[in-house]
């Protein structure tokens, strides 16, 4: 399924591109079609088991994904997933 | 202004909420009365349909506790005294650096070098002369915070790091007080709500903290100085509201804030049944956080760590001008800008571990960064893949500001 990856902008240096259009049938595999095209992005999307990290928060829709099958939730048509790192400054 | 400062854990009354009953919880009967002169300054509340009279008395007999008063907590220090919260705390035992008037417009130049805790007392003061101010000068830990947090209503998280936000987010839950959070970096923001009766809590949305070093701090990585301008003035809102019990708060949901895309969004929030916090609450007390979050020891920016061998700027300069050591700069390019070593080889710290085989193992290394605090992580890092001959640069560049090359700005 066509789906759109948003980056916050401390990802999005790694890639060039705040948006990234992307495709897969789970968040799981459309991650993984990322990380495959950009490379530097790849560690801080996922670990070195292709797992979420507890400190990267996936958002499908409006929808922490781990609510919904971690990175086994589907993915419809036009579903924009968003990656929230957690920051620690004040 | 009635001020109150407890130096030490020690100096704390033990029975103060024993006597101080909840804001919210209150009938308006037992709501303090507003004087002559707090109905003159309170007037656009005062006309305003959700706060009015009783709202008003609300806000005087809420007691906030900021924690920290820097970035966040000065514009929270500032809108809720004005506001009229009548019972401010603020836990900060940090001194004003210059650094930091970019964006902590709670304190002025003439306070650099002085306690945060007495220029954001002052400037209450000039604020509201009705709000009485409580401070801690103290860092918040493990074994105080329960102590502290007792005593006040609300809770508003203001700090700059992963440790000290888990142990907030654990003693709020341990003793059911809201915890209004809010987070930046450079050009971004999150701000939310936690710790409510029903509602999910920080470790909900981040089980664990990320590794030391992944996330660099706002004072490596940078932070665009109306930033926390804006995402206090959110966590103000929020606890204003929380005080009122007016409006939807952000409890259940996380506010995303993107300054360069100008876009604010929330995703949903849920109480994790996982959570050892709030969920399953198998946490029924506050741990060591510096351990949680994998920190040997809590090592302020401007220290070197521990158990890392180090060189003097005057002695890495000696033996550079003879050729006898490689410099590697792991500081952001951008950085480089300001102000430089000699002859150096730059690979910031997020690559180092993916750029090893650029370094040589037969010659003697020097680790440098701004302070110290970087270049010793990465001495770690290389020392752990089995470099013996790496040294970190005491101090960073602003020791050698100091020591070789004053020629050049600090930053």
């Amino acid at each position: 399924m066509p789906a759109t990856l948003h980056l916050p902008a401390i990802l999005a240096k790694l890639a060039d591109a705040k948006v990234i259009e992307s495709a897969g049938a789970t968040v799981g595999a459309l991650v993984s079609d990322v990380a495959t095209r950009y490379p530097s992005l790849a560690p801080r999307l996922r670990d070195a088991d292709g797992q979420p990290y507890p400190f990267v928060t996936f958002y499908l829709n409006d929808e922490d994904i781990r609510f919904h099958g971690g990175f086994d939730a589907p993915l419809a048509d036009g579903d924009e997933i968003t990656v929230v790192p957690a920051i620690a400054g004040g | 202004m009635t001020v109150v400062t407890y130096r030490t854990e020690r100096d704390r009354p033990r029975d103060a909420a024993a006597v101080r009953p909840a804001a919210g919880k209150e009938s308006a009967r037992e709501l303090p009365p507003l004087s002559h002169d707090e109905i003159v300054r309170y007037s656009r509340h005062l006309i305003l349909p959700d706060v009015g009279v009783e709202g008003q008395r609300k806000l005087k007999a809420a007691r906030v506790l900021l924690i920290g008063a820097g970035g966040l907590g000065s514009p929270l220090a500032l809108y809720l005294s004005a506001a009229g919260v009548g019972n401010i705390g603020i836990v900060e035992f940090d001194v004003v650096d210059i650094t930091n008037l970019q964006r902590q417009v709670l304190h002025g130049t003439s306070d650099v070098g002085k306690p945060k805790s007495d220029s954001a007392r002052r400037r209450i003061a000039d604020v509201n002369p009705h709000v009485q101010v409580t401070t801690y000068e103290e860092p918040l830990t493990s074994a105080n915070a329960l102590g502290i947090i007792r005593d006040w209503d609300i809770v508003v998280d203001g700090t700059d790091n992963f440790p000290t936000r888990y142990l907030v987010n654990d003693a709020c839950v341990l003793l059911g007080k809201p915890n209004v959070y809010g987070s930046i970096y450079r050009f971004e923001g999150q701000a939310s709500v936690f710790a409510t009766a029903d509602g999910p809590c920080y470790r909900c949305i981040y089980p664990e903290p990320p590794p030391p070093g992944m996330v660099p701090s706002c004072a490596e990585g940078g932070v665009l100085g109306v930033l926390p301008g804006l995402v206090g003035m959110i966590q103000a809102t929020e606890t204003i509201k929380l005080i009122l019990g007016a409006g939807d708060s952000l409890a259940g949901r996380l506010l995303l804030i993107d300054t360069l895309g100008a876009n604010f969004r929330t995703v949903k929030v849920r109480r994790d049944p996982s959570c050892p916090a709030c969920g399953t609450r198998t946490l029924m007390e506050l741990i060591d956080y510096e351990q949680f979050c994998g920190v040997p020891h809590a090592v302020p920016e401007t220290q070197i760590s521990h158990g890392v061998p180090e060189i003097c700027p005057m002695e890495a300069a000696a033996k550079l001008e003879r050729n006898e050591i490689e410099i590697i700069d792991v500081r952001e390019p951008h950085e480089l800008d300001i102000a430089s070593y000699p002859r150096v080889t730059a690979i910031p710290l997020g690559q180092i571990a993916a750029r090893i085989a650029e370094l040589p193992r037969d010659r003697d290394l020097v680790i440098a960064c701004r302070t110290g605090a970087r270049s010793a992580r990465a001495v770690q890092q290389l020392q752990a893949a089995g470099f013996t001959r790496v040294w970190n640069l005491a101090g960073g560049i602003h020791r050698w500001i100091d020591d070789v090359d004053p020629s050049q700005p600090k930053y």
